[in-house]
């Protein structure tokens, strides 16, 4: 079986966004991904991190926490911030619903994450802040070289 | 991200090349407005062939300046070879309302 975590943490600068999604998508190439599986991963935390600068901190500064974990072809990231928190998880997840209109925010974050991954968890205390968990599963071929 | 924003046959023809994401949208998003104002055009065609990758913060890009079109009842169109900017779009819907065309030309003929 095998296994690997990696921890990963940095200001909430928008910056940071390609730098998140660049250092989970090396991490997870030892899964050897199909271009169209990384792009999707990449996306996904892109969207994940997003949310935590734009919401979580609301432009301000904080620091986001982004941890993966491989187990056999499956990957798990974790996305966190110690923000304000989401008051209405189910409203969020909404497909076109943004908390932010005037911002041109499209309201697909969520949508896209729960597309482009095989699961999404999300947990967010007020005043505390939101975790956000995917996993994907890549796809095998029956020998590893 | 660099961007190219210039008049071609008429319309506000927009180049990408690199990474749109939240921290790419924000400038770009006032490039194109203050050229699309300033040069007083109505349809707008993307080039989203130079892209490395897009998000839903693009889409919201995408969205915005599509309204601006129609507000100044104006058309738009995307340049893309894609496939992945393609399955971005499509889950937006933004497939249904704008037409994707391989080059430049096609776009700017049927705007």
């Amino acid at each position: 079986m095998e296994k690997n975590y990696m921890k990963l943490e940095f200001l909430s600068k928008s910056n940071n966004e390609s730098f998140a999604r660049v250092v989970v998508a090396a991490f997870a190439s030892q899964l050897d991904p199909t271009l169209e599986e990384l792009s999707d991963i990449k996306t996904a935390v892109s969207e994940a991190v997003t949310n935590a600068i734009i919401h979580g901190y609301e432009y301000g500064q904080g620091l986001v926490i982004v941890e993966s974990k491989i187990e056999d072809n499956e990957i798990e990231i974790i996305v966190e911030d110690k923000g304000m928190g989401i008051p209405d998880i189910v409203k969020a997840r909404e497909p076109f619903y943004t908390s932010k209109p005037n911002m041109e925010r499209s309201g697909m974050g969520f949508t896209v994450m729960e597309t482009f991954m095989d699961s999404l968890q999300v947990e967010s205390i007020k005043g505390q802040g939101t975790k956000v968990k995917m996993t994907k599963r890549f796809q095998i071929l029956p020998d590893k070289e | 991200m660099y961007l190219s924003v210039e008049e071609h046959n008429n319309n506000l023809l927009v180049q990408f090349k690199g990474e749109l994401d939240h921290h790419t949208t924000e400038s770009v998003r006032e490039k194109i407005d203050q050229k699309y104002n300033d040069l007083r055009l109505k349809n707008i065609i993307l080039d989203l062939r130079g892209l490395t990758f897009m998000d839903s913060s693009g889409i919201g890009l995408i969205m915005g300046r599509y309204r601006n079109c129609i507000e100044k009842a104006g058309g738009m169109a995307i340049v893309s070879d894609n496939s992945y900017v393609e399955k971005m779009l499509k889950m937006s819907g933004l497939l249904k309302i704008i037409n994707v065309y391989p080059t430049i030309e096609k776009a700017a003929e049927n705007l």
